[in-house]
């Protein structure tokens, strides 16, 4: 037992438990429904996970610097809205051009919540609420409830939605999809590698520590709302190419969905601690769980939401009452944890000194 | 001089602070609405403006104690479609009315104190506890439903909210009245109040202190279950049907109407004066903007501006002021090296 201890640490051994409920899930609804597995079903989960991925990775970043971003469902729509109306003007914007687009909305939005949150000293959830209304009425100004469709957009942009990388027995890894996860992979690599990601964790385990360190606080709380926006804006080209249409009202009620990945998935914004990984998972898991419940005769449509509700509160209730019992047994054990997946053992820092 | 507690100087210890702020912001709206609509400052309009969004009003109550003892409650706009959709279920199911009525009101408490328990017991977050519940509760309300619409009421029932009781008051608003004397007197001027202010400060200096940090918590998530159940029926009553995505997304409004009257999100100060004149502001606010025939999206966008703002404001005044008294600290101590 101690030497399985040794070898792990809580971080890792919840994101384990995260990849087996996944699979319990699926083996539970594989007996419910006949044919549950087939081809359509995991293409048509990879693209939805695709946006509340790569939202999911938005809201970690701000979440490990004690932090919230409500705005994200507005920040979306109006990235999507706008570039559409670009691409509808303008046909010959270069696809790459278009990210970048959609991108660059995001970041002028993000760097408005990171303004106000790190240099006004404006309390996130306050500035990120306030946000979210004073986006959502920009367009509903901007826009004239004027809706962006299909039939206005160019075929590329359409089309991205069905494209995939390759396919291999009918399973497809779509382009959104690849998107996604080369998001996940990347800020995981700067969690883990970079100064910044460090830094990130370091304000979050203890943000006065942190300061009185010398560590630029604010600008890498501006950084975190900068990149959550800019993140927010590539989810909106994603948007725009899978549901073409857009309202007044896009991607309204996303910010929920983000955050809801990223509590199931472990992501803490009471102590920095918690992965990318775990809230791509928490995100794999929602939208598997949706899905699969969409799809079972045996759950009413109606019994859904309830049923994700009280998953969601018992996957933070299990996350209290088991992962912080694990870390207790870790620091009696002697081990210094670490909470974004890294371990080191007490006995060689006291060496050092 | 200085130990005179008259009324008068009480009075203007308040206007200097956050409330003298909204007082003139107050003065200004109504002002400008007066020169949009020459008799708009009427009692009738006023009773009128409070009946239109008396539900959102009544949970503001609670939600400012929750939001000083350093807590939230998103649920609570799911809570008030549960009881309605609750009471409307069964009332259709042949439950006389006022059984029905009390089935709702129950199940807005049993609501409230399965927050309460994670809340206050467990010690998870509230935010993270009512974000999930309200997906919950909000599910469990379209349960009852499903997507159909049930009205056809008693007559009684319909006029709870319109019928008036006494004077020009309907009984809405003279409940909202007795429930903001009642947690005027609570929270200003009772122990339970204090303890609300000290655990808002800091949590673990009261609990060594003794203070029932737990019980209070839990009480007040039950209050208010209590009162978004009673908030959802007068808003059936209002309405005449009720439906399952019943009273959505008000939970953005009653926050702002909270954070507004100067309670601080970090919990531990705030005012019901101020609360009060903030519901004052943002009622008549969007009755301005109504006049002027903007849209409600673009209303609830100036709303979050002001959000904004009301914290904004004072933080760049007071950077502004230490960076001028640290200013002349620095010219004084130079001309002191100067003549020295």
């Amino acid at each position: 037992m101690k030497r399985f201890l040794r070898r792990f640490n809580p971080e890792q051994i919840r994101e384990v438990f995260l990849v087996l409920i996944i699979f319990l899930i699926v083996f539970i609804f594989s007996r419910l429904i006949p044919n549950y597995l087939n081809t359509i079903f995991i293409n048509r989960l990879s693209t939805s996970v695709a946006i509340i991925g790569v939202l999911a990775v938005a809201q970690t970043l701000v979440f490990l610097t004690r932090n919230f971003d409500m705005s994200l469902g507005s920040i979306v729509g109006v990235a999507a809205y706008i570039l559409g109306q670009q691409l509808w003007w303008h046909p010959e914007i270069h696809p790459l051009m278009g990210i970048g687009i959609a991108i660059g909305i995001g970041m002028v939005m993000g760097a408005i919540n990171g303004i106000l949150v790190a240099y006004g000293r404006v309390p996130s959830i306050i500035t990120t609420i306030g946000t979210l209304a004073i986006f959502r009425s920009f367009l509903v100004v901007y826009s004239d409830a004027i809706p962006i469709t299909t039939n206005n957009l160019p075929d590329w942009i359409v089309n991205l939605n069905q494209i995939s990388l390759f396919s291999f027995n009918g399973f497809e890894l779509k382009i959104l999809f690849s998107i996604m996860l080369m998001v996940v992979i990347i800020f995981q690599l700067i969690l883990i590698y970079h100064r910044f990601g460090r830094r990130l964790y370091a304000i979050g385990s203890n943000p006065s520590a942190a300061r009185i360190a010398g560590f630029p606080d604010r600008r890498i709380v501006f950084v975190a709302f900068l990149l959550s926006g800019a993140l927010g804006g590539l989810a909106g080209f994603m948007y725009l190419s899978r549901f073409g249409n857009i309202m007044v009202l896009a991607g309204i009620g996303l910010e929920f969905a983000a955050i809801a990945a990223v509590v199931v998935g472990g992501v803490s914004n009471s102590g920095g601690s918690g992965t990318i990984t775990g809230a791509f998972l928490g995100a794999v898991l929602i939208n598997l769980l949706e899905n699969s419940l969409y799809r079972s005769m045996a759950v009413s449509e109606f019994w859904r939401d309830a049923i994700l509700g009280i998953l969601i509160l018992l996957a933070v209730v299990v996350d209290y009452l088991v992962i912080g019992r694990l870390r207790k047994i870790w620091v009696r054990e002697g081990f210094q944890v670490h909470m974004d997946g890294s371990q080191k053992k007490m006995e060689d820092t006291s060496n050092v000194e | 001089m200085s130990n005179k507690t008259g009324i008068f100087s009480r009075i203007s210890a308040h206007l200097k602070g956050w409330e003298g702020l909204l007082s003139a912001l107050i003065i200004i709206i109504f002002l400008l609405n007066s020169y949009i609509a020459p008799n708009y400052l009427t009692v009738g309009n006023q009773i009128n403006l409070f009946i239109l969004s008396i539900e959102k009003i009544i949970i503001v109550l609670t939600m400012a104690f929750l939001i000083i003892i350093g807590e939230i409650d998103l649920s609570v706009p799911s809570i008030m479609g549960l009881s309605a959709c609750a009471m409307a279920f069964y009332y259709k199911n042949g439950i006389d009315m006022g059984f029905a009525i009390g089935i709702g009101l129950l199940i807005g408490l049993a609501a409230g104190a399965f927050n309460g328990f994670w809340i206050a017991y467990v010690g998870l977050s509230s935010l993270i506890v009512t974000l999930a519940t309200q997906m919950c509760y909000r599910g469990l309300a379209r349960v009852y439903l499903e997507d159909k619409s049930i009205g056809q009421y008693p007559e009684w029932f319909n006029l709870l909210g319109q019928k008036n009781l006494i004077g020009p008051f309907p009984l809405s608003i003279i409940l909202f009245l007795v429930l903001l004397l009642i947690a005027l007197v609570i929270l200003q001027y009772s122990g339970f109040g204090r303890r609300v202010f000290v655990i808002g400060n800091n949590e673990d200096a009261a609990i060594y202190s003794g203070v029932k940090v737990r019980r209070i918590k839990f009480t007040l998530y039950i209050a208010s279950g209590i009162l978004a159940s009673i908030a959802g029926i007068l808003l059936a009553a209002r309405y005449g049907s009720v439906r399952g995505d019943f009273a959505t997304g008000y939970e953005l409004d009653i926050i702002t109407m909270v954070l507004l009257g100067g309670v601080s999100i970090f919990g531990g100060s705030g005012s019901l004066y101020g609360v009060f004149l903030s519901i004052l502001i943002i009622l008549n606010l969007r009755n301005g903007m109504s006049l002027l025939s903007i849209s409600s999206h673009f209303q609830a966008g100036v709303i979050g501006a002001l959000l904004i703002l009301s914290v904004l404001g004072p933080n760049l005044t007071k950077r502004i002021l230490n960076w001028n008294k640290r200013r002349k600290a620095i010219i004084k101590s130079i001309k002191n090296s100067a003549e020295n």
